[in-house]
């Protein structure tokens, strides 16, 4: 059994890029399971919001207008609720990105050791602006807060995958290692 | 494998099986001593837990400093209604990676004390709100909290005490905000992040709608130590107002980076320049952050002091966090306060309006100054924002977001001077 499926166990991997049919019901199989039970975890079914965001997000790779107003209906919310919600947490995509979501700490700790000089080189390699998907639909290079990695500056997390320690130098290796 | 931050001169109670892979797991943890204290709290009574914690001076290590052991005693005790622990491992302070290495190393060092806590204050349902962003750390408190389970140290009765409680991993999603208190129960709660007005306080109506206590992931791992080997143990380290242990997260320009644990009685100067090693060769230090971005910077003249609580306080600034940030003369300060205030500015939740537009303000003026199109009025004008941010809002996070631009305009105005006047930076490269 994996972790996952433990009763107690409630959370979804956000940061997962699935690509599901859009057209599928939101949860089905195992996923229908994994939303019930984070029901039986909170006193209030409002409560489950966040989990079930990220649960949705992990099915679809990010939170169409769609995926947000069937949440709404499973948890008795309206869908602008929802989405005033989803939209205060910058973890909820609420635009698809590319395959890999790269993400570069633009933190103070990261920025004293060489940041901006990281995402500078990967804009570079992958083509692209910043905030923006490539062409080829693979990479979309983003900044972000503090990663809680300060002491092993640049942090660089793709996907659900941390990377400490990066170097300008270094990007060219890690998108390699991407392919 | 060897810790790489283990140094002769620091303390490792909490830290002591960090870098140590075997410890990660349940049976690694037993083998090691874990859960042992579990078994001898349960047969303590609750009031005892909460006085040896009270008498051990555990302060909480969020950033506040409010004695654990108090907090704990203002939750009721007739167990009419439900009361919850919330653990705070929302961890975003720039700066602070101090709870992610607790977790990771040893998540049942956390969940002991987790459930010991939730005992003493009587809790039934305990949360672990972890910022979403913690990924590989998720992982392996999951799998831990599975372990727990199976072993019979949550759930129901558990090691036969005829005690219950139920523990839950609740990921965020991305909101500095998150982290203060109010903030954390109104994310838990399905709602946006956003702080609510004191009192009433969490332990009177706190997670929906009833007694609550929030405490943050250190303060919580510390818990199993002190209940096993009693206060005066714990006393034994730092001062009577700071006794104990605790973890300084390190970076910035060091020669070693990383988390170290000392005495509350240590001396700040010697953490920077003999556990850190120092600025990189070649460069000078320039200034400390003690305590994460929200702390007054400190010039580097003025860290001879101890890290307690009132000694950071003493010498200028607070412990906060303990996220320390290390500045050389490499650093442009206009650039680092700038990119401590972007950070303000975009994680302020908007509900104040002296934050939503003054940490908007700041960023503006600071980065026309950074880019050299400053004036010299923006001096008495940033000192003027601050000064009407602190002291006005729900939550603290309007205050945090002036200290650092009124501390480095009080410490080294001649950098702003510097791109105001000559559009240069006394950077050193
Ligand atoms: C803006 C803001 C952000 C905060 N972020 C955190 C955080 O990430 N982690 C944390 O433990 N406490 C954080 N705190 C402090 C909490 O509000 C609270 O004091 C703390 O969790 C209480 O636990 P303790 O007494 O064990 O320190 C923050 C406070 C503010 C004002
Ligand atoms: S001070 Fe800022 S972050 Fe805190 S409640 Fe007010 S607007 Fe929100
Ligand atoms: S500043 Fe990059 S992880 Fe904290």
């Amino acid at each position: 059994m994996s972790d996952a499926m433990h009763p107690a166990i409630v959370s979804a991997q956000p940061s997962q890029r699935a690509d599901s049919d859009p057209d599928a019901p939101l949860f089905e199989g195992e996923y229908k399971d994994r939303f019930e039970k984070m029901l039986t975890r909170y006193p209030e079914k409002r409560a489950a919001l966040l989990p079930t965001l990220n649960l949705a997000q992990e099915v679809r790779g990010w939170l169409a207008p769609e995926a947000m107003a069937r949440v709404a209906e499973l948890l008795d919310l309206t869908p602008a609720y929802v989405r005033s919600v989803a939209s205060f947490y910058t973890m909820f995509a609420t635009r698809p990105t590319g395959k890999y979501l790269i993400q570069v700490c633009a933190g103070i700790g990261c920025d004293l050791c060489g940041a901006e000089d990281v995402t500078e080189r990967l804009l570079e390699l992958t083509k692209t602006r910043l905030g923006e998907t490539s062409e080829d639909g693979k990479y979309t290079v983003v900044e972000v807060e503090c990663l809680g990695g300060c002491g092993f500056a640049t942090i660089v997390q793709v996907n659900d995958q941390v990377y400490e320690n990066v170097k300008a130098e270094d990007v060219e290796g890690l998108l390699k290692e991407l392919d | 494998m060897a810790y790489p931050y283990e140094h002769r001169r620091g303390t490792r109670v909490l830290s002591k099986y960090f870098g140590d892979w075997d410890a990660v797991r349940i049976d690694g943890w037993i083998a090691r001593g874990g859960y042992k204290t579990l078994k001898k709290a349960l047969k303590m009574s609750q009031d005892d837990i909460i006085q040896v914690v009270k008498d051990s001076g555990l302060r909480g290590r969020g950033g506040a400093g409010f004695p654990a052991g108090l907090k704990w005693s203002f939750m009721p005790k007739d167990g009419g209604g439900t009361n919850y622990l919330a653990c705070n491992a929302d961890e975003s302070e720039p700066g602070t990676f101090k709870d992610r290495e607790i977790m990771r190393w040893t998540p049942h060092q956390l969940i002991e004390g987790i459930i010991i806590t939730s005992y003493a204050i009587r809790a039934q349902h305990a949360y672990i709100y972890i910022r979403g962003e913690f990924v590989d750390v998720v992982r392996a408190l999951n799998g831990a909290v599975v372990e727990a389970y199976e072993r019979g140290y949550l759930g129901k009765n558990i090691l036969g005490s005829g005690y219950d409680l139920e523990l839950t991993v609740h990921l965020g999603a991305g909101a500095y905000i998150a982290g203060e208190e109010t903030g954390l129960l109104n994310s838990l709660e399905g709602r946006r992040a956003e702080p609510r007005l004191k009192p009433p306080f969490p332990a009177q109506r706190g997670a929906f709608g009833m007694p609550t206590t929030v405490n943050n992931v250190e303060t919580l791992a510390s818990v199993p130590h002190i209940v096993e080997n009693g206060a005066d143990w714990y006393r034994q380290w730092g001062t009577e107002k700071s006794p104990g242990t605790k973890l300084f997260s390190c970076c910035g320009h060091l020669k070693r980076p990383g988390n170290y644990e000392v005495a509350l009685d240590f001396n700040l100067k010697e953490l920077v320049f003999d556990l850190c090693g120092g600025p990189p060769d070649g460069r000078e230090m320039l200034a400390i952050i003690p305590g994460g971005s929200s702390v007054p910077i400190m010039t580097v003249d003025e860290i001879d002091c101890d890290v307690s609580y009132e000694g950071i306080e003493a010498a200028g600034s607070f412990l906060g966090s303990g996220g320390l940030i290390a500045m050389d003369n490499s650093t442009c300060m206009v650039h680092a306060v700038r990119k401590m205030v972007d950070f303000y500015a975009h994680e302020s939740c908007g509900q104040c309006t002296n934050c939503r537009e003054g940490t908007a303000w700041l960023a503006r003026i600071l980065r026309r100054i950074e880019r050299g199109q400053g004036r010299e009025e923006d001096i008495p004008l940033l000192l003027d924002i601050g000064a009407n941010m602190a002291g006005k809002t729900i939550c603290p996070l309007s205050d945090s977001a002036a200290v650092p631009v009124v501390s480095s305009i009080q410490k080294f105005e001649h950098e702003y001077m510097a791109h105001i006047r000559d559009g240069s930076c006394t950077a050193v490269r």
